[in-house]
């Protein structure tokens, strides 16, 4: 029976078999003590065509409630941002989609040049020395900035803020028992951190974790924040949004050691959560410190400039258990979504897409206080494309009640903060339009309070 | 070629942004705000195409030929895996979405995790991990859990790993905060068992294999090995970078091992992305479900729909965000859809092609081990260097001339110029039979003109690059008007 991924007929596989020996395919199994074989066949479903497994997936996903079915204000770390066709005609280039890691330079300019300018973009958006070329997620190289931390200053207590993202805090305590570090939160004071508080908790520390805009929006006093870590010694580390950085300053620019964040928003679909990529950017003092691939210039044996896999005794496959991060396989394709957005959008349209999540989000704070009846959570913060407001009553039943009238209007804030369970974290992008924020306002008029 | 940089000039761009009129200015505090803009490419939508496809071409995949290379598993990635992916209803899909709006996509998970369990022949899985090492990871946090849960993680300080392991394996080791003990290769590729009886003890605790090791031989101690470590106490952790060889075969829960993760990159086809995407999803055994991170897919028991459970008091945590790598799932839950226990064909198929490779190339290379492999094989250069001084690298950069992607070169480290292939099952005979020739055709021209191989590649974008320039002093980042220009670089 043939198979559409299998090739061999039945005369090729005499013939193998021939070449080789043996006699039959079993016989090529014969290393494998009968104690620890199976015996039987999988018991799993049997093979689908191509056409009943696309009906079957297709069916799966009619029954997902996405944003293209609901108007959705969902954020909280992964943002309905416009992904453009320039992306997914790049992406679905077989020679990127179906190579491996660039090992063999020679066979991998185009992946090794694109890393390269995904480097610098990085670096430009940061206003940092050196990147690397992927980490899995937002979350993942927060952990792996505390490893830097934690060997470039050999302190052992890690401070994080509250304000930061609630998933982040979580994969960092989750890695930091192996790193031998401890884990301090600060709180936020109405909103945002206060800096001397920050300054105090610093004291000894390997490093200081905060993120611009913060979880509930709010724009942090970021370069207080990064001075206070700076003042006490240890590594500031500003967890950002790309799309904020057309009109946000750069955290190289205010004195960050180490500028990183979850690059979804910048050319990635949603998609439920991932694959994403996570992008970690530093001071060049810490270029031999960092986690994963970074890609280099050089030349060839004629001299003409190309590109290479550098730095790799930093790496796991040289330097084992000495090495600075386990990483191999990283995120390179959504990052180069990522490269091929940034291109897209120029620096001229990554100010104007901050501009426009600025001014929705404006607006639509003004339509919840005024239309809905609202109050802001933190009145008088400024804020970027993500606001939290009071609805009144558990939020978890004024988002089923609003889902019902078609609109998603954000994140219940309750379940990672005491005392928020009547808090929305509201996200407008750029998708979103004044006249969607009328309806979100009409709906919540209706369910909230 | 030119960067996208060099391509740039001001005034042009390729995005168009809605914006509206009436609405609040924009506001950022001043003290806040951007001073110097980010100095992205300014290109045309075109050229930005047109750059972005030429950099394709000076690249090489599956989809563009022969790759070979050993551990990697670059099998073929159905294409119609691609098209499922973009469906709205998974790729527009918020992971914030409330449960009764994500049925579809924890069905997914939840049939993905059924499968893993049959195929692993393990009780429990965690789709978290967002690759192998990351699994590797999350598998020792696991064995520090359970320890600590059993009042034995003060003196349970040791994790062996053979000789032969991906480097990941050591590293992940240090990053969970363990110590390390190595043991020896023996004569016939498997773990020297003596030297394993000699260092496990109640200070062990766990082991890490691959299985089939990296050398791509099955271990045939392994219920020896089993005894020695469950009898210790300690635990067993499966390296799934090698399932591809036997897949409805033997399953490492079959072969003793308590966790495994499995490269959904590698045996099921999510494709590698020139680096990633990977997902590294780990299946347990019973007495490990506690520990696995959170939030948990399950099915609830009262109206058959599917949910997340976040209430697992002794769970590790979290070690990325969300459930894990959606987008990876639905390939590789497409791609397990397609073969169901036919999988065990594609096992088959996988090992028969090694096996071809191997027979048809065994005479002109060294073959450290001489048994029959799995589905890949380590060949060594030795001979042809000593004879002729053409090491491994030349053999691969000769391969480019011939239009087949290089094995994997110098791993495992125990073999010196090794040459690590593995074919896949997803090639003709017609292709192997090629490969093979240009292999045996490289063996010929390292006697009669060495410098051929020295010198290649020939017929690449660029030629052999100096890699220890570029580690010397480190260019990293495009630097506009200071970057040296390719001529002056040259120089």
């Amino acid at each position: 029976m043939t198979h559409p991924y299998l090739a061999l007929t039945e005369a090729d596989k005499a013939e193998m078999l021939r070449t080789i020996g043996v006699s039959s395919v079993e016989e090529l199994f014969r290393d494998i003590p009968g104690g620890v074989r199976l015996g039987r066949e999988l018991a799993l479903e049997p093979a689908l065509s191509e056409q009943e497994l696309s009906a079957h997936l297709a069916e799966l996903a009619a029954r997902n409630v996405d944003t293209t079915r609901e108007l959705s204000f969902l954020g909280a770390g992964v943002y309905d941002h416009y992904v453009p066709a320039v992306v997914d005609a790049v992406l679905q280039r077989g020679e990127f989609l179906t190579a491996y890691t660039p090992y063999q330079p020679e066979m991998s300019q185009g992946v090794l040049q694109s890393i390269f300018e995904y480097q610098t973009a990085i670096c430009e958006l940061t206003g940092m020395d050196v990147s690397n070329a992927s980490g899995y997620d937002g979350e993942t190289v927060a952990a792996d900035a505390c490893y830097i931390a934690r060997h470039a200053t050999d302190r052992t207590t890690v401070v994080v803020t509250e304000a930061t993202n609630p998933q982040v805090r979580q994969v960092v305590k989750t890695y930091a028992p192996g790193f031998g570090l401890d884990v301090v939160e600060v709180p936020h004071r109405n909103g945002t951190t206060d800096p001397d508080e920050l300054r105090q908790a610093a004291e000894g520390a390997a490093a200081v974790i905060f993120q611009q805009p913060n979880f509930f929006g709010c724009l942090e006093p970021a370069p207080d924040l990064a001075a206070a870590a700076n003042e006490a010694e240890a590594l500031s580390i500003a967890h950002v949004d790309p799309l904020s950085l057309g009109v946000l300053e750069a955290p190289g620019r205010y004195g960050c050691a180490i500028a990183l964040g979850e690059g979804q928003a910048a050319g990635n679909f949603p998609s439920y959560g991932g694959p994403h990529y996570g992008f970690l950017a530093a001071r060049q003092e810490f270029i031999r410190r960092m986690p994963g691939r970074i890609v280099g210039e050089t030349v060839d044996t004629a001299g003409e400039r190309g590109y290479v896999l550098t730095l790799q005794t930093r790496e796991q496959h040289i330097r084992r258990e000495k090495a600075t991060s386990n990483i191999t396989t990283n995120q390179t394709l959504l990052a180069l979504g990522g490269l091929v957005y940034l291109t897209w959008l120029g620096p001229q349209g990554l100010r104007d897409v901050g501009e426009t999540c600025l001014s929705l989000a404006a607006y639509a704070k003004q339509r919840l206080q005024e239309r809905s009846g609202l109050e802001l959570l933190f009145p008088g913060q400024a804020t970027f494309k993500e606001f939290a407001v009071r609805v009144g009553r558990n939020a978890h039943d004024v988002v089923r009640d609003a889902r019902e009238r078609g609109v998603h209007p954000g994140y219940a804030l309750g379940r990672d903060y005491p005392g928020m369970d009547d808090v929305l974290l509201v996200a407008v992008t750029e998708k979103r339009t004044p006249d969607e924020i009328d309806r979100l306002a009409d709906v919540l008029a209706e369910v909230a309070r | 070629m030119k960067l996208i940089y060099e391509k740039s000039q001001p005034g042009r761009r390729a995005s168009s942004i809605p914006r509206h009129d009436g609405l609040p200015e924009p506001d950022v505090p001043e003290a806040l705000r951007r001073t110097e803009p980010a100095r992205l490419p300014e290109v045309p939508e075109f050229e930005l195409i047109r750059h972005f496809t030429e950099l394709s071409t000076r690249n090489f995949g599956v989809d563009t030929g022969f790759y070979p290379l050993g551990s990697c598993t670059m099998k073929y990635n159905p294409r119609v895996n691609e098209r499922l992916v973009t469906l709205p209803g998974f790729a527009s899909l918020h992971p914030h979405q409330d449960e009764d709006g994500v049925q579809g996509a924890l069905e997914l998970e939840w049939r993905l995790q059924e499968i893993l369990r049959e195929v692993t022949g393990l009780d429990a899985v965690s789709l978290q991990p967002a690759a192998g090492s990351q699994g590797e990871l999350t598998g020792l946090m696991l064995v520090r859990a359970y320890f600590e849960d059993r009042g034995e993680s003060a003196r349970r300080r040791k994790v062996v790993i053979p000789d032969t392991a991906h480097g990941t394996n050591p590293a992940s080791v240090t990053m969970a905060g363990f110590e390390l003990t190595h043991v020896q290769t023996d004569a016939r590729g498997n773990i020297d068992i003596e030297d394993l009886r000699a260092k496990v003890d109640e200070t062990t605790a766990a082991l890490m294999l691959t299985n089939p090791s990296t050398l791509g031989l099955f271990d045939e101690n392994i219920e020896e090995i089993e005894r020695i470590f469950h009898g210790a106490g300690a635990l067993m952790y499966y390296d799934g970078a090698n399932l591809n060889a036997v897949c409805g075969i033997s399953r490492p829960g079959d072969m003793g091992f308590d966790i495994v993760h499995i490269n959904l990159h590698k045996t099921f086809s999510q494709p590698h992305g020139g680096g990633g995407p990977g997902g590294g999803p780990i299946a347990v055994r019973g007495i490990l479900e506690p520990f696995l991170p959170v939030p948990a897919v399950v099915r609830r028991g009262d109206d058959g729909g599917f949910g997340l459970d976040f209430d697992r008091p002794k769970t590790i945590g979290k070690v990325r965000g969300f459930t894990g790598p959606f987008g990876v799932f639905v390939r590789s839950y497409a791609y397990m859809r397609m073969y169901g226990p036919r999988l065990r064909e594609m096992s088959e198929a996988a090992v028969l092609n090694a096996n071809y490779v191997l027979a048809r190339l065994k005479d002109a290379y060294d073959l450290p081990f001489d048994r029959l492999c799995m589905h890949e094989f380590v060949l060594s250069a030795r001979e042809l260097k000593r004879e002729h001084g053409a090491t491994a690298l030349d053999v691969a950069k000769r391969l480019m001339d011939y239009g087949f992607h290089p094995p994997t070169v110098y791993f495992p480290l125990i073999v010196p110029e090794a040459l690590m292939i593995e074919p896949t099952e997803t090639e003709t005979k017609e292709t192997l039979d090629a490969f093979c020739e240009a292999m045996l055709a490289i063996a010929r021209e390292a006697a009669e003109d060495p410098e051929l191989l020295k010198e290649a590649p020939h017929h690449r974008p660029v030629r052999r690059l100096d890699e220890v320039r570029a580690a010397k002093s480190p260019v990293v980042k495009y630097g506009f008007a200071e970057h040296p220009q390719p001529d002056a670089v040259a120089r």
